[in-house]
C-alpha cells in the first residue's frame, strides 16, 4: 500500500467523523501514517457531511483528499453529494439498507437495520459499518481496531459496540 | 501533562497539550473558528491542575490579561484568528516593549476582514512582523503538522521566556483541524526554559537592564522588587524618560535582541537543495503541498528544491543569499496570499536569482500539481517576474 485516499460520509449525526477517527486512530496504533481532515463550515449540521483520510505507509506530506480510492456513503445525501469525487476504479461501499446505487461492483450491509434489529440502537450503525469496511479492506489490523473503539465510545457501551464491530466485521468476511 | 505516547490528535488539542507541557497555567482568550478548540482544550484540561483558564469579554482584554499574568510569573497564552489578532496589535506592542514573556497562537483563516472563518489562508505573515506600531523584532513560529503545533508552541514558550517578549505561534486552519499521530514524549525529555531572574538584591536592581545577551532579568510581581512596567520609552530602571537617547539604547536593544540571537532562533528545513536550479520557499500547510510538488517535479527532470521557514521571523535570509549565490537560479514562493514572504525572498536573494510567485487567495492550499505547472512555466521562460 502506498497512498490510499478514504472518504467517509453520511448524514451528520450518524457518527460519519468518529468513524474516521476510529479508523484513523486504530491505524496509527498498527503503524502506518494518516492524515484526517474534515469538510467543516456551517453545512455540516444536518445534510451530507464527511471527512477525509490519506493513509500510507509513509509519511503524508500532501493532507488532501484529490479523489478517493474508496468512497464510504451511510446516506443517500451523501453519495449523491460525493459520488462523482470517487475514482473511476475505486470501491464504494454503502449502507444497503438506506442508500441505492446503479453503480457496478458496490458493497455494503444494512448497516442500520443490523444496529436497530440485533443491536436495538441505531447508534452503533457507524460501528457495525467499520466492521464490515475494516474486513473487506484488510487496511487496519482487526485487535487495533477493537482496542480503539473500546477507548472511544462512552463508558458502559464498549461491549455492545465491539459486537457491533465483530457482526460488521462478519459480514465483511463471510462476503464473496 | 498527557500520559507520553503516540495518540492520534487534531492540531489544536495538541497546540494546547503542548502549552500545558511547557507550563502553561494561564489562558485567556475569546472563542473564535478556527481557533476555538485550543480554548475547549484549555478549559477541560486546566481545573485538572489549577490552572487560570479565563474567558474574556474580547481579544483586546485576553492579550491584556496574559501580559498581566505573566509579570505575576505565570506562563501564559491566548489563542484567536485574524480578526481577533488585528485586535491584539497594539498590546502586542505593549508586550514587545515592555519585553513580557508569552504566547500568541494566531490561527489563519481567509480575510480580510471577518472573511473566510472555515478555511484557510496565509494573509497574516507581514502583520505579525509589521502589525503593530513602531520598531519591533519578533519571533513567530510556523508549524505544518499536528506534531509541530505540539513541539512549537513548546519551543513558543521557551523562546518567549528566554528572550523575554511575545512570541507568535502563526498556524492555518487546514494544519489545526488536520488529525495525525502526535508523539508525545517523556516529561524528562521535554526542554524547558525558564526566564532569568535577578541576581542583584532589589535595593541594587535595574529591572530593564540586559546581561551580555541583551536580555534584563526578570523579577516577578511580588517577589520583592519594584517594577515599574510602562509601554513609554523607558530606561533601565524602567521610568518613562522620553528623550532621544534612551529611545535609541532601548529600542536598538529590543531589535538587536532577536537579529543578534538569529542564529540561535532562527529554524528552517530544507529538501534536495544541493544542486537544485529552482527551490520552493513554503510554510504551514502549503509546505506539505511544496514538498510533494518537488518530488514531482524531481520526476519529470526538473532540479527542484525546497526550503521551509519554521520561524517566519527570523527569516532564514542568509541562507537564501548563499544558495542563490551558489547556483540556484530561481526561487518560487508558494503563499495563500497575493505575496507577502515573496518580497523577503526577493530581498534576500540580493539580486543573484530570480524570484516568483504562486498566489493563491484564501480556501484552500495549492496541489502539488498547481506548483509543478509553476516551476515548468518558469524553466520554459514563460513567466517575466512575480508580479504576472
Amino acid at each position: 500500500m502506498m497512498r490510499m485516499e478514504i472518504r467517509f460520509s453520511g448524514f451528520g449525526g450518524q457518527g460519519v467523523i468518529l468513524m474516521g477517527h476510529i479508523f484513523g486512530e486504530a491505524a496509527v496504533k498498527d503503524g502506518k501514517d494518516v492524515t484526517l481532515t474534515k469538510s467543516y463550515g456551517p453545512e455540516a449540521r444536518g445534510g451530507a457531511c464527511s471527512t477525509d483520510m490519506i493513509i500510507s505507509d509513509k509519511r503524508v506530506h500532501y493532507p488532501q483528499v484529490r479523489r478517493p480510492d474508496l468512497l464510504i456513503s451511510m446516506s443517500q445525501s451523501a453519495l449523491d453529494t460525493y459520488k462523482s469525487g470517487l475514482k473511476e476504479e475505486g470501491t464504494l461501499i454503502i449502507d444497503t439498507g438506506l442508500v441505492e446505487t446503479s453503480r457496478p461492483d458496490t458493497m455494503g450491509l444494512p448497516a442500520t437495520k443490523i444496529a436497530e434489529e440485533e443491536f436495538g440502537l441505531k447508534m452503533v450503525a457507524n460501528i457495525v459499518m467499520l466492521g464490515y469496511f475494516t474486513a473487506k479492506t484488510g487496511l487496519v489490523d482487526k485487535g487495533c481496531m477493537e482496542d480503539t473503539i473500546a477507548s472511544s465510545v462512552p463508558k458502559g457501551t464498549e461491549e455492545k459496540n465491539i459486537k457491533a464491530f465483530q457482526r460488521g466485521y462478519e459480514e465483511g468476511s463471510d462476503e464473496k | 501533562m498527557m500520559k507520553p505516547g503516540t495518540y492520534f490528535m487534531e492540531g489544536n488539542t495538541a497546540c494546547a497539550e503542548g502549552a500545558i507541557a511547557a507550563g502553561c497555567t494561564f489562558f485567556a482568550g475569546y472563542p473564535i473558528t478556527p481557533a476555538s478548540e485550543i480554548l475547549e482544550r484549555m478549559a477541560k484540561r486546566f481545573p485538572e491542575f489549577h490552572g487560570s483558564y479565563l474567558q474574556m469579554e474580547d481579544e483586546l482584554a485576553s492579550i491584556t490579561a496574559i501580559l498581566g499574568a505573566s509579570w505575576a510569573g505565570r506562563k501564559a497564552m491566548t489563542a484567536t484568528s485574524g480578526p481577533g489578532f488585528s485586535l491584539m496589535m497594539e498590546n502586542y506592542g505593549l508586550g514587545l516593549m515592555t519585553e513580557t514573556p508569552c504566547v500568541i497562537v494566531n490561527v489563519m483563516r481567509g480575510g480580510p476582514s471577518t472573511g473566510l472563518p472555515t478555511k484557510v489562508a496565509q494573509g497574516d505573515v507581514n502583520q505579525t512582523r509589521w502589525g503593530t506600531h513602531g520598531d519591533v523584532g519578533v519571533v513567530v513560529y510556523v508549524p505544518s503538522s499536528p506534531q509541530e503545533m505540539f513541539d512549537l508552541t513548546i519551543k513558543a514558550f521557551n523562546t518567549s521566556e528566554k528572550y523575554r517578549l511575545p512570541v507568535v505561534v502563526l498556524s492555518d486552519e487546514m494544519v489545526s483541524h488536520m488529525t495525525e499521530k502526535v508523539d508525545i514524549p517523556k516529561k524528562e525529555d521535554i526542554e524547558i526554559v525558564e526566564r532569568k531572574k535577578p541576581e542583584e538584591p532589589p535595593e541594587r536592581s535595574l529591572p530593564f537592564c540586559p546581561d551580555e545577551d541583551l536580555v534584563p532579568p526578570m523579577a516577578n510581581a511580588g517577589e520583592g522588587y519594584s517594577v515599574h512596567v510602562t509601554g513609554l520609552t523607558h530606561d533601565e530602571k524602567g521610568h518613562p524618560s522620553i528623550d532621544e537617547e534612551t529611545q535609541n539604547k532601548l529600542v536598538t536593544r529590543l531589535i538587536d535582541k532577536i537579529r543578534k540571537n538569529a542564529d540561535d532562533i532562527l529554524e528552517y528545513e530544507e529538501y534536495m537543495v544541493q544542486d537544485a536550479d529552482i527551490i520552493v520557499v513554503a510554510y504551514g500547510s502549503v509546505y506539505r503541498a511544496a514538498r510533494e510538488a518537488v518530488e514531482i517535479a524531481r520526476d519529470k527532470g526538473i532540479k527542484a528544491g525546497l526550503l521551509r521557514p519554521i520561524t517566519i521571523w527570523p527569516f532564514p535570509e542568509d541562507r537564501i543569499y548563499d544558495l542563490a549565490k551558489n547556483g540556484t537560479d530561481n526561487f518560487l514562493v508558494a503563499e495563500i496570499n497575493f505575496g507577502q514572504i515573496v518580497f523577503e525572498v526577493e530581498r534576500c536573494t540580493g539580486g543573484a536569482a530570480n524570484t516568483y510567485l504562486a498566489p493563491r487567495m484564501g480556501g484552500n492550499i495549492h496541489t502539488p500539481e498547481e506548483i509543478v505547472d509553476r516551476m515548468e512555466a518558469i524553466e520554459e521562460g514563460k513567466i517575466p517576474d512575480f508580479k504576472e
